[in-house]
């Protein structure tokens, strides 16, 4: 059994001394009440305020930041989600010339939330709502592969094999398997907290989206990954601060 | 081969941005600044002029800086801008003589009932094309001529010069009191009430009724062509770029939306909601509510003309369920809660804040919940402010089909509220008719970027800009819906008379 982690018993002591202070106290108040070092004691603090768990005023006075609050609300409102990644989905489609879909986790299913036509004018439904196949899908994988709750279920050994990969990786692709002829890539997108939110992706022909040795197309990739940062950006992910699923599983 | 490229200027309410566009129409590099909002008493609303030309100098050298590294060059630039709004300043040192009254201002609420009472009152909807109200620019320049010392005065001798903000840039950018032209787009001319809006020529009598002299006045250009040589951007070197391009905000995305053909029409849902119709190059005189006004004009070609419908709150009703009433903590949350019940539970949110505008015209209506019982909750509350937004869709583009006896083959929609998809849904359904959003959701600077470049023959004609509009998602009717929505629209139409009769002088 591994031992107690000090400093995030540190931690864990000061956001209750903050929490109690109603936001009139500075880092030499908050070292005294915890007896911490006041240097170590701002370093614990810089390092809250970083992940929005604490913040300060001007004075100086430490209060629970918004990060903390979310916390118990970490659900993230798929229509608050869709209206984030909206230009970034457009200038996806528009890009690549390929539709776009932004997709989240229900339970256990993966469900479309956001729908970008292919931009060529031909007859396209929206299919926001939709569910998706979560082991055939760039969209599922990305999602399976990411998942908080991984270990507890999904699919076998193989399959399992191809999830550590698409962590490592840090992108999922498809190849026919879902939809006859259509191949597809999807990348995470991480909110504020780093965790994985909705996996964002393109899918078109097979032979657009991957080349002739079955490949996806580097260039498709790049914008899909560009993207997929971009609305993590949008929705207060700050690099790889906290890199939740590099890790493998 | 350099790509290259058009630089859009959009002007707006709260901010000016600069966006540069390849010929794909897709956007390349997007700079933004705000500007301070003046409230100096209540019901004014005001801009400095100078901090807006500071805003336009600084974001327009970024964005160019940012496509300089990619080889590109800039072959034109576009101006869009908020209508209305009104400046006045010395052409001979540059400096404003008031700051800018913007088009929500209502300071001349008085001026404009003692002209509506006038005799002669009758030319200005006959010639302008728009009854007198305190909307339109005019008002607004009578008002600095008498109430700025020695104004009227000082532009009698010739010293002073008037513009909306697309005149007041364009003179700027052109050299200011060193050469600058003074000009002005006919979409902008047209909201000033003193333009004839058959010749798009300034109205001698219009300028007699308003008592504004003509020495003042821009002189009126096409939307597409040259305007002149903006040679005052500064940090990418010596090349001047040509501005080829003007456009009203609202006409900039009718343009930008490629509404080229009469009876195409394009709806902007942001704070409020404007939509505007192609009719063509026949003026449609309007008799329900609607405006007829300038859609846009190319140079050396006839003027192609809109029905505008203007409703004040779209957007703002979901704010004010979140600020006001607390019951979502964003703006897009709206959906998800209103998907929480089935339909309204038979209650209707009239959203008449300030009174109501197109098609009724009623400044006196309040705002109005009816249908209240116990069954109501906040999810139905959240179904009828999304409604409400619908509804008043319908009432515009029913007065408009009355006015123009045009068919409307699709609505093209843009502005922030396009994400919600159970609001498009609704539009698409009380409609009876599809509703499409392009891929560009920019449709303002999309526009002025168009106007520009078509001028200067990065694209040939505006059947290539057509081509370069892209849907990115359509909602079609469901004719179920549709028929039962058309069926529920007298109780719309009810909630809206409560609502005038509310607000209407009693006892």
């Amino acid at each position: 059994m591994p031992g107690t982690v000090q400093s995030i018993e540190r931690a864990a002591a000061i956001l209750q001394v903050v929490a109690g202070s109603a936001g009139t106290l500075g880092v030499t108040d908050i070292a005294a009440a915890v007896g911490l070092a006041k240097t170590t004691a701002h370093s614990l603090l810089r390092t809250l305020l970083g992940v929005g768990f604490v913040e300060q005023d001007r004075q100086g006075h430490y209060s629970l930041g918004p990060g903390l609050l979310r916390l118990g609300t970490s659900h993230l409102d798929v229509n608050e989600l869709r209206s984030r990644a909206s230009n970034w989905a457009d200038a996806l489609a528009s890009r690549s010339g390929q539709s776009v879909r932004l997709a989240t986790l229900d339970g256990p299913q993966v469900v479309v939330v956001h729908h970008v036509f292919r931009p060529d004018d031909s007859a396209q439904t929206l299919d926001v709502g939709a569910a998706l196949p979560a082991d055939r899908t760039a969209l599922g994988r990305v999602l399976a592969a990411f998942a908080p709750h991984r270990s507890t279920r999904g699919p076998q050994d193989a399959g399992r094999a191809e999830l550590s990969t698409v962590r490592t990786r840090g992108w999922a692709t498809e190849h026919g398997e879902h939809l006859a002829g259509t191949g597809g890539i999807a990348a995470p997108v991480r909110g504020s907290t780093g965790l994985v939110v909705a996996a964002l992706g393109v899918t078109g022909p097979l032979d657009v989206v991957l080349d002739r040795y079955g490949q996806p197309r580097a260039r498709l990739v790049a914008m899909v990954l560009e993207a997929a940062q971009a609305v993590s950006r949008e929705l207060g992910w700050r690099g790889q601060r906290v890199a939740v699923g590099t890790t493998g599983g | 081969m350099a790509e290259r490229y058009v630089l859009a200027i959009d002007q707006g309410t709260t901010s000016t941005r600069a966006i540069v566009f390849d010929r794909a129409g897709r956007m390349v590099a997007v700079r933004q600044r705000e500007h301070r909002q003046w409230f100096p008493r209540p019901g004014w609303v005001e801009h400095d002029p100078m901090e807006i030309w500071a805003n336009t100098q600084r974001t327009a050298a970024q964005a160019l800086r940012d496509v300089a590294a990619s080889l590109g060059e800039v072959v034109a630039l576009g101006i869009a801008n908020q209508r209305e709004t009104t400046v006045v300043w010395d052409r001979a040192t540059g400096r404003p003589v008031t700051r800018a009254i913007v088009w929500q201002d209502t300071r001349t609420a008085e001026l404009v009932s003692e002209l509506c009472a006038r005799p002669d009152a009758g030319i200005v909807a006959e010639r302008s094309g728009m009854d007198i109200a305190g909307y339109f620019a005019g008002p607004r320049l009578r008002w600095v001529l008498d109430h700025v010392p020695r104004a009227r005065e000082r532009a009698e001798r010739g010293e002073l010069l008037f513009g909306t903000m697309e005149t007041w840039l364009v003179w700027n950018l052109t050299g200011g009191p060193d050469g600058g032209v003074h000009v002005t787009d006919v979409t902008n001319a047209s909201r000033t009430s003193l333009m004839d809006v058959r010749t798009c020529r300034w109205d001698p009598e219009l300028l007699d009724f308003f008592d504004v002299p003509a020495v003042l006045l821009p002189e009126i250009r096409p939307s597409v062509g040259q305007l002149g040589v903006a040679t005052a951007l500064s940090g990418i070197g010596s090349r001047a770029i040509p501005i080829t391009g003007a456009l009203g905000d609202q006409q900039a995305a009718l343009f930008g939306q490629a509404c080229f053909a009469p009876g195409e029409a394009k709806c902007t849902y942001g704070t409020g909601s404007f939509l505007l119709q192609n009719t063509g190059t026949e003026l449609v005189r309007t008799r329900s509510g609607s405006i007829s006004t300038v859609a846009y004009q190319l140079a050396g070609e006839p003027v192609n003309y809109a029905l505008e419908g203007s409703v004040a709150v779209a957007g703002a009703l979901v704010q004010w369920l979140r600020d006001g009433l607390g019951l979502i903590t964003t703006a897009p949350e709206v959906e998800t809660l209103a998907r929480t019940v089935e339909d309204n539970g038979g209650c209707y949110v009239v959203p008449a804040f300030s009174g109501l505008l197109a098609p009724h015209w009623r400044g006196e209506a309040r705002g109005m919940v009816a249908g209240l019982t116990s069954y109501v909750t906040k999810g139905h509350l959240a179904r009828a402010v999304l409604e409400a937004t619908g509804w008043q869709t319908r009432d515009v583009v029913q007065a408009m089909a009355a006015d123009s006896g045009l068919a409307l083959p699709a609505l093209r929609v843009d502005g922030g509220m396009t994400t919600n998809n159970l609001l498009m849904q609704f539009v698409a359904d009380v409609l009876d008719t599809p509703v499409v959003r392009p891929m560009v959701g920019e449709t303002v600077s999309l526009g002025a970027a168009y106007a520009a470049g078509l001028a200067v023959g990065l694209w040939a004609d505006v059947e290539t800009l057509r081509r370069n509009w892209h849907r990115s998602a359509q909602w079609s009717p469901v004719p179920a819906r549709a028929a039962q929505l058309t069926a529920e629209y007298p109780t719309w139409e009810r909630a809206v008379a409560l609502s005038i009769a509310w607000g209407a002088p009693y006892g």
